[in-house]
């Protein structure tokens, strides 16, 4: 048994490229569900749409990288304003059902036959999609890797610049809700009626919340690309937006830091739980299981873990407790 | 601020100078309207919920909505708040034609509403839930409000304001409270002082003493009574005939969607039409149509 391969592989991965991705597409949720209470159950919709911005532009039509990111951009706000119009208006749950329905919409349509010259089809886009980016490296060409995180070159330029776009949403987010606007989006989630009551126009407030949350998550999707080189329709599942919930929901819902906190918890744990079981049955601990099992049973580890959370602590690793007893009228 | 004192009372006290004269019957025209309805229809199915055919409020005056259960007082109030469509029908708000007018930009030109089930914000704070409530806020337009040096001035001057009316509810010891953690009648005082930091020209109290112990009741009259010296047009749908026949200058009776009777509290009390769908509760006979008009009220009056 290898305890510290364990460890530096948990930890590797809690910080690391997915973890950053995710925890974008789960600051996007939290400005949406979070604090203004959209329940938009397509966020992946968004992170595709960043990654297929930078996917199509620069290999499609060999375009620069700093173009499709804007490209991206402007995709996540023209979604967001394509389901928002039609649906903020109604209840909340319209929405979520839009929401779900689109991004599984987006998922087959980038993936069909049909706009494969332009798209990729089934095997996605792969190249040299980062290029610009990597060309930024200001590592030394002859770097090999940091003493206990094991991240090549390249990848840790993705990880310094990731985490550093998580700490300026962040910052962003959190000037946001501690200001009169934040207000009225909390507002909202509290009850629209008393909010359009004292002459606050909800519909466009609940519009920007979620053209915020989006462009953030399209950020995922582009840092998901550039990371990889590589662009593939099948990783833009629904499950994709429900382990950004479940992230939201580990670190606490409306806590600026919950996206962060619960991120590294939910690849600790996905991680640390794999990594450990291999090893366990590498070394004879565990019969029963066999290695393929491992990539499963780490999530009826976390789903356990999640609902053991709800049960004893449902506000979150940061939520106040006390904020939650209030809701339950 | 004396000054200003002196002028409104003047103005509550020609409003009531004026109302003295009007003749107490429906649809009757006043001498200083703030809001006019024509026509207004709503029905749910084939239920007429509303039909009024033509009402007049009183500026600077305190007007009751009375009604049995399912009379359409409430759902007159979204419709003129715009909290609901109505089939048909004109409204005017300072002689300003303001039917189909999304219910957002009524609140802003001056006509500010509360609701019968309280809408106190749970998850916020009670200085929260008040500083909601000023208009022409810079910092909630979304780029400015990533610069507090934009509105950090006028966030103090809102507190400010916010602070004087809660000390004037007495809510002052619960400012920084969750809304949701005040007992029902706080919530009412609460949603009042709210209404009023968007500075209303009309204030329409849906139920204010719903649910409230007597004491607290008291006091709401005083906040109520305060609001027309301040020069505040008072609307409001009440079913405690105390309080009705206390503090209106004026009374609307509504019934089955039409307004039946108007007059001040005291005639209108004696009319017979309005003790025949309304206050008559002494007649043995009444006693069954009573409970028949309640059942059928539930759905009219949450609506």
């Amino acid at each position: 048994m290898d305890w510290s391969f364990v460890l530096t592989q948990t930890l590797t991965q809690a910080i690391g490229i997915q973890a950053i991705i995710y925890c974008l597409a789960a600051i996007g949720l939290n400005v949406q569900f979070g604090y203004t209470g959209l329940l938009n159950f397509g966020q992946v919709a968004f992170v595709a749409a960043g990654s297929y911005a930078v996917g199509v532009i620069v290999l499609t039509f060999d375009l620069s990288l700093w173009l499709a990111i804007v490209v991206g951009v402007v995709v996540a706000l023209v979604i967001a304003l394509i389901l928002g119009i039609p649906t903020l208006r109604l209840r909340a749950d319209y929405l979520a059902i839009v929401t779900i329905a689109f991004s599984e919409l987006v998922r087959l349509t980038v993936r069909s036959i049909a706009f494969k010259d332009v798209l990729g089809g089934a095997q996605g886009l792969n190249g040299k999609l980062g290029q610009d980016f990597h060309d930024t490296n200001p590592l030394p060409a002859d770097f090999q890797s940091l003493p206990v995180l094991s991240w090549t070159r390249q990848d840790l330029w993705v990880v310094i610049v990731g985490w550093i776009l998580v700490a300026l949403f962040t910052l962003l987010v959190w000037l946001l809700v501690r200001s009169p606007w934040g207000r009225i989006v909390r507002g909202i989630r509290e009850d629209e009626a008393a909010v359009v009551s004292l002459g606050k126009n909800v519909f466009a407030y609940k519009l920007q919340a979620l053209m915020l949350g989006g462009v953030i998550g399209a950020f995922g999707g582009i840092v998901w690309a550039v990371a990889k080189q590589s662009v593939q329709p099948d990783t833009f599942r629904p499950e994709f937006t429900f382990f950004a919930y479940t992230i939201l929901l580990l670190g606490g819902a409306a806590r600026v830091f919950g996206p962060i906190v619960g991120a590294i918890l939910f690849w600790i744990i996905l991680a640390g739980t794999g990594e450990f079981l291999g090893q366990a049955i590498q070394a004879g601990w565990i019969d029963f299981l066999q290695p393929t099992d491992v990539g499963n049973i780490r999530f009826v580890l976390m789903g356990s873990g999640l609902i053991a959370l709800m049960v004893f602590r449902p506000q979150g690793i940061f939520g106040d407790r006390r904020e939650l007893a209030l809701d339950a009228k | 601020m004396p000054n200003d004192q002196a002028v409104s009372d003047s103005i509550a006290a020609s409003a009531l100078a004026a109302l003295s004269t009007v003749e107490p019957r429906p649809g009757v025209p006043k001498p200083d309207p703030i809001m006019v309805a024509d026509h207004v229809r709503r029905s749910f199915g084939g239920l007429t919920a509303v039909n009024v055919e033509h009402v007049e409020i009183q500026r600077g005056a305190i007007t009751a909505l009375i009604g049995p259960n399912g009379a359409g007082k409430t759902t007159f109030f979204n419709l003129i708040t715009g909290f609901d469509d109505a089939d048909e029908g004109t409204w005017t708000f300072n002689d300003r034609q303001v039917a189909g007018t999304a219910p957002y930009k009524l609140a802003r030109i001056g006509m500010v509403r509360t609701f019968q089930l309280t809408k106190a914000l749970s998850r916020m704070t009670v200085i929260d839930n008040m500083r909601l409530g000023a208009k022409h806020q810079t910092g909630e337009r979304f780029f400015a409000a990533i610069l507090p040096f934009l509105w950090n001035s006028q966030e103090k001057s809102v507190g400010q304001k916010a602070m004087g009316l809660l000390e004037r509810f007495n809510l002052h010891e619960k400012v920084g409270d969750f809304a949701g953690s005040l007992s029902g009648g706080q919530r009412k005082l609460l949603e009042m002082a709210r209404a009023l930091m968007a500075d209303p020209e009309l204030i329409m109290l849906d139920e204010p003493m719903a649910g409230v112990n007597p004491a607290l009741k008291q006091s709401l009259l005083g906040h109520i009574k305060t609001m027309r010296e301040e020069g505040t047009t008072v609307l409001f749908v009440e079913h405690d005939m105390d309080m009705v026949h206390d503090i209106s200058d004026w009374v609307i009776v509504m019934a089955q969607g039409e307004v039946i009777a108007e007059g001040p509290p005291d005639t209108v009390m004696k009319n017979q039409a309005v003790i025949d769908a309304y206050l008559g509760a002494h007649h043995e006979a009444q006693l069954t149509e009573t409970g028949e008009t309640l059942t059928e009220s539930s759905d009219g009056d949450s609506a």
